[in-house]
């Protein structure tokens, strides 16, 4: 039984890659490289390091940018969550955030704070920041209120039952969101090198495409993507290995 | 706390350890839950709220154990007004009310804990408290592990490990099967003759009231009143089957079961 799980991941795997090889040896497009020269182009170029350099240079915003928005945001959301007062004055700014597009924003952002690192950093930060304090004021929100009042019934004050109550009841919704706001914000890094400078992963599109090497092309593409999904696995087991016991035992 | 200690000898005269006077009850949006309560709970028994579904029972019990405010009248326990809960006070919850991500252990000692009481102290008497419910060997499971029978069991061994002098059991074996429920009963009642505690109990089963309590009190539909107060009288020290055959328990059983019909319509 243990391994199905990990079989159907492998399955599906090897679906996707199929399919990919597929699409890209019909052709689909010309501009659409099937999975095996995709996978050698990489190859290539961890291998001359140019892959490794701009990861270097795309992680730098993106981490300051998901640090700054992870913690602003958990500490925003959950104030919102405890108070009615902090509610009324910030869940609307976030609520339009998250609803404005973006792209639309980055030329303010560039006339306000230039072509650099602060920018991108913004960008990151306007990308992931609304999904981790929304999520983070609704978990708190929606804490079971029959916890919460067991925890007054055995004479809790309010800073215990916030903290051996409300945050672990909420921490599965928070973490839920930093995954999103993670997600969100590899999005904003790239979008940010695409359109703000071109630097790191986003230059590597960007030149690849200008002189038509796909394969490298997709090769960048595809690195943001397994690295996207990598840190939110290592998120997911940070979670559960901090503040939830139960769920480590249940596998 | 300054507890009044009865030096009164004799069984029969109870004292009242809680007291509840005029109470009424309106819920923001005008639900009037309950209208003019006035009753005593005797100190060292076990008394059962009985009445239809949403008549405020537990609205009675949240009331007592000082979690939401009345509207009119007032509580007492030990003769010390009710303003908010108490350490004299424990609450068993119908739905449990565990935290999942808690071992048996820390949510027996939950309530130690936020009493600020020493890890060692407070895991030494929730260790007790897990044996006398017979979850012995479950102290490092987590809730989602047990049956519903065994996580209600969870919840009593908590309230118990405060050592309150007030039990407040809001539909405590609701969610157990038949033969774990009459388990449970037989539990108690060795719990009420043991302890001295006293017990507010709900359910909403009348031969669970008549097999468990010294006093059952029958509320009207909403808003409710008081409609009757019966003491039943069974002899205790019968085995539970003799008990369960015994004309004073089926009369009793018949009497409520009457006095509640009318609510019926
Ligand atoms: N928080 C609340 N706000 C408004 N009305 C409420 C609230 N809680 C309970 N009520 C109402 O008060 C009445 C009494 O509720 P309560 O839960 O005390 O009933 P109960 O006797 O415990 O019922 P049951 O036997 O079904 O558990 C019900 O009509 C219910 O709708
Ligand atoms: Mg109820």
């Amino acid at each position: 039984m243990a391994a199905a799980p990990w079989a159907l991941r492998a399955a599906s795997f090897v679906v996707v890659f199929a399919a990919w090889e597929y699409a890209g040896r019909l052709p689909v497009n010309p501009a659409f490289p099937p999975f095996s020269d995709t996978l050698v182009a990489a190859g290539e170029m961890v291998a001359d390091l140019s892959l490794v350099a701009a990861l270097g240079v795309t992680l730098w915003p993106l981490a300051v940018g998901v640090a700054l928005s992870s913690l602003a945001g958990v500490a925003a959301g959950v104030a919102m969550g405890l108070s009615r007062r902090a509610e009324w004055l910030f869940v609307p700014v976030f609520i339009v955030l998250q609803a404005a597009p973006l792209a639309a924003l980055i030329p303010i952002l560039v006339l306000a704070y230039g072509v650099g690192l602060l920018s991108k950093v913004m960008t990151v930060c306007i990308m992931a920041m609304p999904v981790i304090v929304l999520n983070s004021f609704k978990a708190i929100r929606h804490a079971p209120s029959s916890l919460i009042e067991m925890g007054h019934s055995f004479l809790g004050s309010r800073r215990q039952i916030i903290a051996k109550v409300i945050l672990p009841a909420a921490s599965p919704v928070i973490f839920a969101g930093l995954r999103l706001g993670l997600a969100a914000g590899f999005i904003g890094a790239i979008l940010a090198e695409l359109l703000i400078s071109p630097t790191g992963i986003g230059d590597l599109i960007t030149y690849h495409q200008s002189v038509a090497d796909y394969p490298k092309m997709y090769a960048a593409i595809a690195t943001v993507i397994v690295l996207s999904v990598l840190f939110i696995g290592l998120l997911d087991r940070a979670e559960i290995a901090l503040f939830r016991p139960e769920r480590r035992s249940a596998r | 706390m300054n507890r009044v200690v009865a030096l009164r000898a004799g069984p029969a005269v109870a004292e009242p350890m809680v007291e509840v006077r005029g109470l009424s009850k309106v819920y923001p949006g005008g639900v009037e839950a309950l209208s003019d309560i006035t009753l005593n709970f005797p100190k060292g028994k076990l008394t059962t709220l009985l009445g239809p579904s949403g008549c405020g029972k537990t609205t009675l019990l949240k009331i007592v154990a000082g979690l939401i405010p009345a509207s009119a009248g007032e509580v007492s326990v030990g003769g010390r007004k009710v303003t908010g809960p108490g350490p004299e006070r424990a609450f068993v919850f119908q739905d449990f009310a565990l935290l999942p991500w808690a071992t048996v252990l820390r949510n027996v000692a939950f309530g130690l804990e936020l009493r600020g009481t020493g890890r060692w102290e407070r895991e030494a008497t929730a260790r007790r408290h897990i044996e006398e419910v017979g979850l012995k060997g479950f102290e490092d499971a987590y809730p989602h592990q047990l049956s519903g029978g065994m996580r209600q069991r969870v919840g009593l061994a908590r309230a118990l490990a405060v050592d309150a002098e007030v039990l407040l059991m809001d539909e405590p074996f609701s969610a157990v099967d038949e033969q774990t429920r009459r388990k449970f009963q037989e539990d108690l009642l060795a719990l009420v003759a043991g302890k001295g505690k006293t017990f507010l109990f709900v359910t909403h089963s009348i031969e669970e009231a008549v097999y468990v309590s010294n006093r059952i009190v029958l509320l009207s539909r909403r808003p409710s009143r008081v409609s009757e107060i019966i003491e039943p009288d069974i002899p205790r020290d019968l085995p539970p089957d003799r008990i369960r055959r015994h004309s004073a328990y089926i009369d009793t059983v018949e009497e409520i079961w009457q006095g509640l019909k009318r609510y019926l319509e």
